[in-house]
């Protein structure tokens, strides 16, 4: 979508004397912000005034943590900053989950809150909430702004911290008054951020050490993560992977860091992850951590973690290294950077009998399940729709049993292709990112992979969707069921399937009145048919599978196990 | 194992509550935790000491420098410091033991700077262990309240260039 400017004549970018709210446009304009997800509200009238005039283009949510999960994936598929603008008390409210999901998967994110007036600002007053005290622990940094002067230089704060070192949202806080009051500006205010320095460059001697340990490994595994892709640095971990012939595994958010149709890819490992990538990392003596952060998704039991490896560990966060999992080699800094270095310092080798050895698993255990079924398998759905793409759409997901079949199935080739909640694992994520994702790809394929649960917390955007034309394909995996809700009560609470079940409206009928395009299957045989209908669709298109319904995840390790205590390996031979 | 850590922050609304805010996020147990003025006036220190072995407490100095408005994060253990404690404590003190707690005052350095009827409040300074020392002595005589700062630290210069 091209920015759309209203009235350009009216845009007052040089005038010396300007309103905050007029400040807050131009600065947003100066750093390059041509869309921006926005719900107005009381104190922010004064600055949607200004936006009606700017060369933005608004796409307004149906609520406001539908508009900061766009935020978030515009950010995520475009590699820029997403914004997200709301009121006061329950519109910043509503940004909470947004923000917490943003700040796990460090995704750089300005939001701005409007705020009531300073003088009435703790009195309880209408649509007062204290944002800044409730963001505090979810937001990279935040702060209210109670002058105008310091506007311009707060939110040129906010783009820079939001987007360098470890990415994160950023959340300023602008009460009405300040965004009514007038200031001189001659645009030349600079940042004052005496605590903030991000380390670059990774230690010199910290990489020799690292390269001798690669060169000196039989046995070495890449284990990269969303880290990767934010650093843009996939095309130098190719070369790292290539020159020194290593493996790579991938955490749910490193997915399209590294193609999965190249031999050395050991696809997703952890909880979810492959046999063969869960094997290997188990069987490693060096374990080359890149972007990730050892979370207990990917680590299982973290004392039988890697157990015979040496644990080299880029990353830009300092804080992130030796926090679960003790580093031997730690090198702080920008992954794209080091690994540049790196590949320049490691050897070729062929490792023929580790490669053999992986080979070997990936025979034995590949991800499976069972194709002659006569219903719905729900990894038949993800399988057919990534042939139908040629494995090039954008992908969302929502949480659970669809995005772990999504990460299963679905062959990733180049970074920023997969949008997931995968820290704080937020349901109802994958409509409005999908959402966000078009907005920032316009002409990208972008579907969002959901379960008839997750689709159930956001669905209200699909009304977004038709508005601004954004032509979002959503397939519903739906078997009636929190499909991993159920899973885990089946395998640990003796299948009671306690308050897992909802009735679900007709998602066919509710994508028409919503302006969409509604299909249902019920037939295996009809897969692919809607699935070829739903890319042929000009506009937005919702795909209501009816999946098998009690169908599990597997492999599966149960928590608390390590990571090659892996269950339904059984289940899965039995399919071969 | 206790350690100091002080950590230089920028004079911001919000910066005591965020730090305040990780620590019981992350389930770090604070010791004390003071706050105040430096030379500089955009600068406070806080000094906080921490309880933990050494793997939580580098997370605890990692995770205080990644805050935004901390400029700079220091633990001072393993090296020489100064560091200080200050109380207030008023004890019961009846004429008929008042030479016996003023004699101990004077022992523990202390300053007497309230006598009322019953009580007497003294301030003391100094080390942690000391104040302990002093709290304890003080104890059989009868303790009615007890205010204290916390522990604020500086490094010695070194002896030798």
């Amino acid at each position: 979508m091209k920015p759309k400017p209203r009235s350009p004549a009216q845009f007052t970018g040089q005038s010396s004397v300007k309103t905050g709210a007029q400040i807050i446009v131009d600065t947003l304009i100066e750093q390059g912000v041509d869309t921006l997800f926005g719900y107005t509200g009381g104190v922010v009238l004064p600055l949607f005034d200004k936006l009606y005039d700017a060369p933005i283009n608004i796409i307004i949510p149906r609520h406001e943590q539908g508009g900061c999960h766009m935020a978030d994936a515009y950010a995520r598929a475009s590699g820029k900053v997403g914004v997200v603008i709301a009121t006061s008390g329950p519109g910043a409210c509503n940004l909470v989950t947004g923000l917490a999901t943003a700040m796990m998967d460090s995704v750089p994110i300005v939001a701005l809150t409007g705020q009531v007036r300073t003088d009435l600002i703790g009195n309880d007053a209408f649509q007062e909430a204290d944002i800044t005290g409730i963001t505090r622990p979810i937001t990279k940094y935040n702060c209210i702004v109670k002058e105008v002067k310091d506007l311009a230089r707060t939110i040129r704060e906010a783009f820079h911290i939001a987007s360098t070192g470890r990415p994160g949202p950023v959340l300023i806080d602008v009460p009405v008054d300040v965004a009514i009051a007038e200031c001189k500006t001659d645009g030349s205010v600079n940042m004052e951020l005496a605590g903030y320095r991000v380390r670059t460059k990774g230690n010199a001697r910290q990489i020799s050490v690292a390269a001798k340990a690669i060169n000196k490994a039989k046995q070495p595994v890449l284990y990269v993560g969303g880290g990767v892709i934010i650093a843009n640095a996939s095309e130098q971990l190719r070369a790292l992977a290539e020159k020194a012939h290593l493996p790579v595994t991938m955490t749910l958010l490193g997915l399209g860091s590294y193609d999965q149709s190249k031999a050395e890819s050991l696809d997703m490992l952890g909880m979810h992850g492959a046999a063969y990538a869960n094997y290997a990392v188990q069987e490693a003596d060096l374990l080359i951590a890149v972007g990730s952060r050892f979370d207990d998704r990917v680590t299982g039991k973290v004392n039988t973690f890697a157990p015979n490896a040496k644990i080299i560990h880029i990353d830009i966060d300092p804080a992130s290294i030796s926090k679960n999992v003790h580093v031997d080699i730690p090198v702080v800094g920008d992954a794209k950077v080091i690994l540049a270095e790196l590949a320049k310092e490691v050897q070729h080798h062929e490792r023929k009998k580790w490669f053999k050895k992986i080979a070997e698993w990936k025979e034995k255990f590949p991800f499976r399940y069972d194709e002659n079924s006569s219903t719905i398998k729900p990894q038949y759905v993800v399988e057919q729709l990534c042939r139908l793409t040629s494995g090039k759409a954008i992908i969302t997901t929502g949480v659970g049993q669809n995005q772990m079949w999504t990460a299963q199935f679905y062959r990733f080739s180049r970074p920023r292709q997969f949008i997931s909640s995968g820290g704080l694992g937020t349901m109802g994520y994958g409509l409005p990112a999908a959402i966000g994702a078009q907005a920032a790809e316009p002409d990208a394929i972008v579907i969002d992979i959901d379960g008839d649960s997750s689709f159930n917390m956001t669905m209200t955007e699909l009304a977004t969707a038709v508005q601004y034309k954004l032509a979002v394909k959503v397939c519903i995996l739906n078997n009636g069921y929190m499909g991993m809700v159920r899973q885990w009560q089946e395998l640990f609470f003796n299948r009671r399937y306690s308050s897992s079940y909802l009735t679900n409206p007709d998602y066919a009928t509710v994508a028409r009145a919503l302006g969409a395009v509604g299909i249902t299957v019920d037939k295996k045989a009809d897969v692919p048919k809607a699935i070829k209908q739903m890319l042929a669709e000009k506009g937005p298109c919702v795909v209501d599978f009816k999946v098998e319904r009690e169908e599990n995840v597997w492999p599966m390790v149960p928590a608390g196990k390590s990571i090659d205590e892996m269950n339904g390996l059984d289940i899965l031979e039995s399919m071969a | 194992m206790k350690h100091i850590i002080s950590a230089l922050v920028e004079n911001k609304p919000g910066v005591l509550a965020h730090v305040a805010g990780m620590f019981a996020a992350r389930a770090f147990n604070i010791d004390s935790l003071v706050v105040g003025r430096t030379e500089e006036a955009n600068l406070s220190r806080m000094t906080i000491v921490v309880i933990g072995d050494d793997r939580v407490v580098e997370q605890v100095r990692k995770q205080l420098a990644k805050i935004v408005p901390v400029v700079k994060v220091q633990d001072f253990v393993g090296q020489p410091v100064v560091a200080r404690d200050l109380m207030l404590i008023a004890i019961s003190a009846p004429p008929e033991k008042r030479s016996e707690i003023l004699s101990l005052i004077e022992t523990f350095k202390g300053k007497v700077v309230d006598i009322g009827q019953k009580f007497i409040m003294v301030e003391v300074c100094g080390p942690e262990a000391k104040i302990e020392a002093f709290i304890n002595i003080c104890k059989p005589y009868g303790i009615k309240s007890v205010a204290r700062t916390g522990t604020i630290a500086m490094p010695r210069q070194a002896k030798t260039e």
